[in-house]
């Protein structure tokens, strides 16, 4: 038994999907750097130590 | 709208475009002036964003300007039909639905400002939804289809993105910004009209009111000359400020020379001497004046990189 040959609407589907998974993938990576630039900076301080009295 | 493109937009099914056909929403090509630009704003500032911010606001202006484009071709999806430079877009192409485009544009620029505002500052932020709003709502939905003055004013959409690369880094809006803003804004009408005078029919099929339908070629050609004038005035000038320096005076000097031999000889052109040799000098001043704006954003890179190493300006 074969499989039924993919149309053309499921190549188009799978290279959006792929496309999207990228590009959030991507995201998560550039939040994750941004995160890490910014609290590498001097100026940065914990939240806890921003208030008086804590 | 046209039949044409009743009957074209009714083609599209939601949920089947492709990944690509959204990316095409984007208008790429636009969005990579709009990249360097926001690059040389940023990296022109006295202040140094850490690399992988700088990353991130470029990312983020791109996709704010992606979006305006979005909406812009939600908007004009009627228009864009009828034109032959524009009907392949998705739209008019029945890959992308109205309603998906503006889905799409709409989600993209509020996170893009959203973004923007966390990975930097809320000026710049403010800014670049300033930005898309002033490109939809000003330029498209207002302006563009009302007055021939449509590309003057809807020109400073395009002219943002310096100052918010610059506002990202500083913080601030300040006279080097507003310069960078001034070159663009000032370089976008010659740079349009150029393409209008040989793709008019574009734009009369499509109703409009570009200069050269309302006002006519000969008055186009006047204002190309006189915009290139005045934009030569202030490019040349913008070289003895804090932007300037001699790397840039150089450059300036030989791209406003061409650009003002080019505007010349449009202006001295009739529409017979234009058709006989198919636009040939109109299509030079419009190629030109690509060159020219990437001409004088990467001399002010160079004369902030000089600054950096203290062989910039004109101290």
């Amino acid at each position: 038994m074969s499989f039924r040959e993919e149309h053309e609407l499921h190549k188009r589907r799978f290279g959006r999907n792929l496309g999207l998974g990228l590009v959030l993938a991507g995201f998560v990576a550039l939040v994750f750097g941004l995160t890490v630039a910014k609290v590498s900076t001097e100026d940065f301080r914990m939240p806890t130590q921003q208030g008086e009295g804590y | 709208m046209s039949d044409a493109s009743l009957n074209q937009a009714s083609t599209a099914q939601p949920g089947e475009a492709g990944f690509g056909d959204f990316f095409a929403l984007l208008k790429p090509r636009v969005m990579v002036l709009v990249v360097f630009t926001a690059l040389v704003g940023l990296l022109a500032a006295p202040v140094a964003l850490h690399p992988v911010e700088a990353l991130a606001t470029i990312l983020f202006i791109a996709v704010g300007g992606g979006a305006a484009g979005a909406l812009n071709m939600w908007w004009e999806s009627d228009i864009d039909a009828v034109m032959k430079r524009t009907a392949r877009r998705p739209i008019p192409a029945g890959k992308v639905t109205r309603d998906e485009a503006f889905a799409f544009g709409i989600t993209l620029a509020a996170f893009s400002v959203v973004m923007l505002w966390l990975a930097t500052n809320a000026l710049a932020a403010a800014i670049l939804a300033f930005t898309i709003f002033f490109y939809v709502v000003i330029y498209t939905i207002g302006l563009k289809r009302w007055t021939p003055q449509n590309i003057v004013i809807g020109g400073a959409a395009g002219a943002f993105p310096p100052m918010i690369g610059w506002a990202a880094a500083t913080g601030t809006v300040s006279l080097e910004s507003v310069l960078m803003f001034a070159l663009i804004f000032m370089w976008t009408p010659p740079h349009f009209w150029a393409l209008a005078l040989f793709m008019r029919g574009d734009y009369d099929n499509a109703g409009v009111p570009m200069l050269t339908v309302t006002h006519g070629r000969r008055a186009t050609r006047i204002h190309i000359l006189v915009y290139t004038v005045l934009l030569a005035a202030l490019a040349l000038g913008a070289g003895f400020t804090q932007i300037g320096g001699p790397v840039y005076l150089a450059v300036a000097l030989v791209f406003n020379a061409l650009f003002l031999r080019d505007a010349v000889a449009i202006w001295r052109r009739d529409e017979a001497m234009a058709e006989a040799d198919n636009y040939r000098v109109e299509k030079r001043a419009f190629r030109l004046s690509l060159w020219y704006l990437f001409a004088h954003f990467t001399a002010i890179l160079a004369e902030a990189a000089l600054r950096g190493a203290g062989l910039g300006g004109w101290a």
